[in-house]
């Protein structure tokens, strides 16, 4: 087994199942109709892309392990999302903050791993991608509509964008898994990336009429499976029935 | 040329002999159109609140398959909404207005969804008795007169007949596997049997507005042709996957349909009134959604504006 890989589709996977989640949560809680299918929708995508890299993951395992496996019988630690996905949802503008922050993060990235060396990797980014355009154009519309509509929503926005600052860092780390798969170009460097990401963060905060937060402290720990304490309640939650029924089928 | 209100009536009631649709624009008796308006927005709001007892269980949706289907199937109930409220405001009534009946009281949604969702196998149920029941309602209604309704049904129905088949995938499913996952199927049939067909409404005998509804093709059958119709394709798939309908005095007679026991009418107008077991927390769970969005939906009109002046500046 290629270890390395095997934590890289984790990563990746395990971000979307997370986010996904979250999403679900806020099923039937939209400010309208339309806002509540575009979320489900949202989170149907994030599944649908942690599922094909979590498949993709049990086949370089090699373990005799599924997707689901991957899913719902892991424990924190094995967990590699980064923490800003795991973030409870807070009020609509939290929603749409770490939407826009991981979904800025996902074009660029998306963009440059369907160039990879690994066709499933290549083929899984460039099928995601076509979501994740979606996903960005609708995020930063909000951003701006919310920092430019009532002092309100300016207020509101500003807050959330601040709260999930600290969180922004960590999706750019680079450890030893960056390294080997980097060198195969499987993937990509991520500084590069960061750089796009602040130049669009900038650019859409600029469209919003808010102010980009100052570096503080930024979180970090999930490339070696340390997160928030959130994470814990959220596998509570979603592995609660295979784990309760070990032999059951569903 | 200036037509009388009974020709008018008389004119509005040939179209409706002759299956011709009504359309918005056209002439309609005020009862004709207050039936439609409750009719239509009772459906809209149940596709709306029924989000809630789904959405309980996304969360926890045992596997990714089963999952992704729940969202997809909760996202089509949502959209299903959308096409009813804007198929309702031809009747001249705003989306605002609806929640607000909604909200105060005076409009209702399907009391199925005043029931809680407490094992797994309730999504099967939803699915299979739930949406089979609504099959069964709506595809009927694709041929009511009113021509927005009419159309909305049909696309509803391509959709709401994959959702009974993913419920009883569910239910088949779970009565294959273990002894525990057959008991939460039968548990699950145990608490929706009833409450599906108290779905269909009053018997006929005791169905005040379904006299009038009939006349005008609003409603094409009666409720106990279809309530029997629902019960005796349902008990057949129930008894194929080892389940048993709750209802000791369920049998088969020799025409191959079903004599079934006598539905607790009291539990039924109790749930409607307001006093069943989640219809506070459905309503406030709505109204707090409402009310938590009201800012976003503020900003939204405040941005457009904004837009408007700025474009207009720039002319």
């Amino acid at each position: 087994m290629n270890t390395n890989l095997f934590k890289y589709c984790l990563r990746l996977g395990d971000n979307s199942l997370i986010l996904g989640h979250r999403l679900a949560e806020y099923c039937s809680y939209g400010p309208y109709l339309e806002e509540d299918i575009s979320i489900t929708n949202t989170s149907l995508d994030l599944i649908g892309q942690a599922e094909a890299i979590l498949k993709y993951a049990a086949l370089v395992e090699n373990a005799e392990r599924t997707a689901d496996d991957l899913a719902y019988r892991r424990p924190e630690i094995e967990f590699y999302n980064v923490q800003l996905v795991e973030q409870p949802n807070g009020n609509f503008a939290h929603l749409i903050a770490r939407q826009f922050f991981i979904d800025a993060f996902n074009f660029y990235l998306y963009s440059a791993l369907k160039e990879s060396t690994d066709n499933t990797i290549a083929s899984i980014a460039a099928k995601s991608l076509k979501e994740v355009t979606y996903h960005l154009r609708r995020s930063s519309e909000w951003v701006i509509r919310l920092g430019d509509g009532t002092s309100e929503s300016k207020i509101k926005m500003q807050e959330a964008i601040n709260d999930f600052w600290l969180y922004t860092f960590e999706m750019f780390e680079m450890d030893e898994v960056d390294e080997e798969l980097i060198t195969k170009a499987i993937t990509v460097d991520l500084k590069p990336i960061q750089d796009l990401w602040n130049k669009k963060v900038d650019e859409i905060l600029v469209m919003a009429t808010l102010t980009r937060p100052e570096d503080g402290y930024m979180a970090t720990g999930s490339r070696k499976g340390y997160h928030s304490e959130h994470l814990g309640y959220i596998l509570a939650e979603m592995q609660y029935l295979p784990r309760a029924y070990p032999t059951a089928k569903w | 040329m200036s037509n009388t209100i009974e020709e008018l009536e008389k004119q509005f009631q040939e179209k409706i002999d002759n299956e011709i649709k009504i359309e918005p624009k056209d002439w309609m008796p005020d009862d004709y159109r207050k039936n439609l308006i409750r009719q239509m927005s009772q459906h809209a709001h149940s596709e709306v609140i029924g989000m809630q007892p789904e959405g309980n269980w996304i969360t926890r949706a045992p596997s990714l398959r089963a999952k992704k289907i729940l969202l997809a199937k909760i996202q089509d109930e949502a959209g299903h909404g959308l096409y009813l409220y804007s198929a309702a405001e031809t009747l001249g009534v705003s989306r605002d207005q609806f929640i607000q009946w909604l909200h105060e009281g005076k409009a209702k949604y399907s009391s199925i969804f005043n029931y809680p969702t407490l094992n797994w196998a309730d999504m099967g149920a939803i699915g299979w008795l739930v949406d089979g029941a609504a099959i069964v309602n709506q595809v009927s209604l694709q041929k009511t007169s009113y021509g927005p309704y009419a159309r909305a049904m049909v696309r509803i129905c391509k959709e709401e007949s994959f959702h009974q088949r993913q419920g009883y995938e569910i239910m088949a499913k779970m009565m294959a596997g273990t002894k525990e996952q057959q008991q939460m199927a039968q548990d699950a049939l145990n608490r929706f049997w009833w409450p599906s067909l108290m779905m269909f409404g009053p018997h006929d005998s005791d169905s005040s507005r379904s006299s009038l509804a009939l006349k005008w093709k609003i409603k094409r059958e009666t409720n106990d042709t279809l309530r029997k119709r629902f019960i005796d394709k349902t008990i057949p798939q129930a008894e194929f996957i080892g389940l048993k309908v709750p209802d000791p005095d369920a049998v088969l007679q020799p025409d191959g349909s079903y004599k079934t026991g006598s539905i607790d009418w009291d539990e039924f107008w109790n749930v409607v009134k307001g006093n069943g077991p989640c219809n506070k927390q459905r309503l406030d769970h709505h109204k707090r959604a409402h009310d938590h969005g009201r800012w976003v939906r503020e900003a939204c009109i405040a941005f457009s504006e904004k837009q408007d002046k700025r474009k207009a500046i720039a002319k």
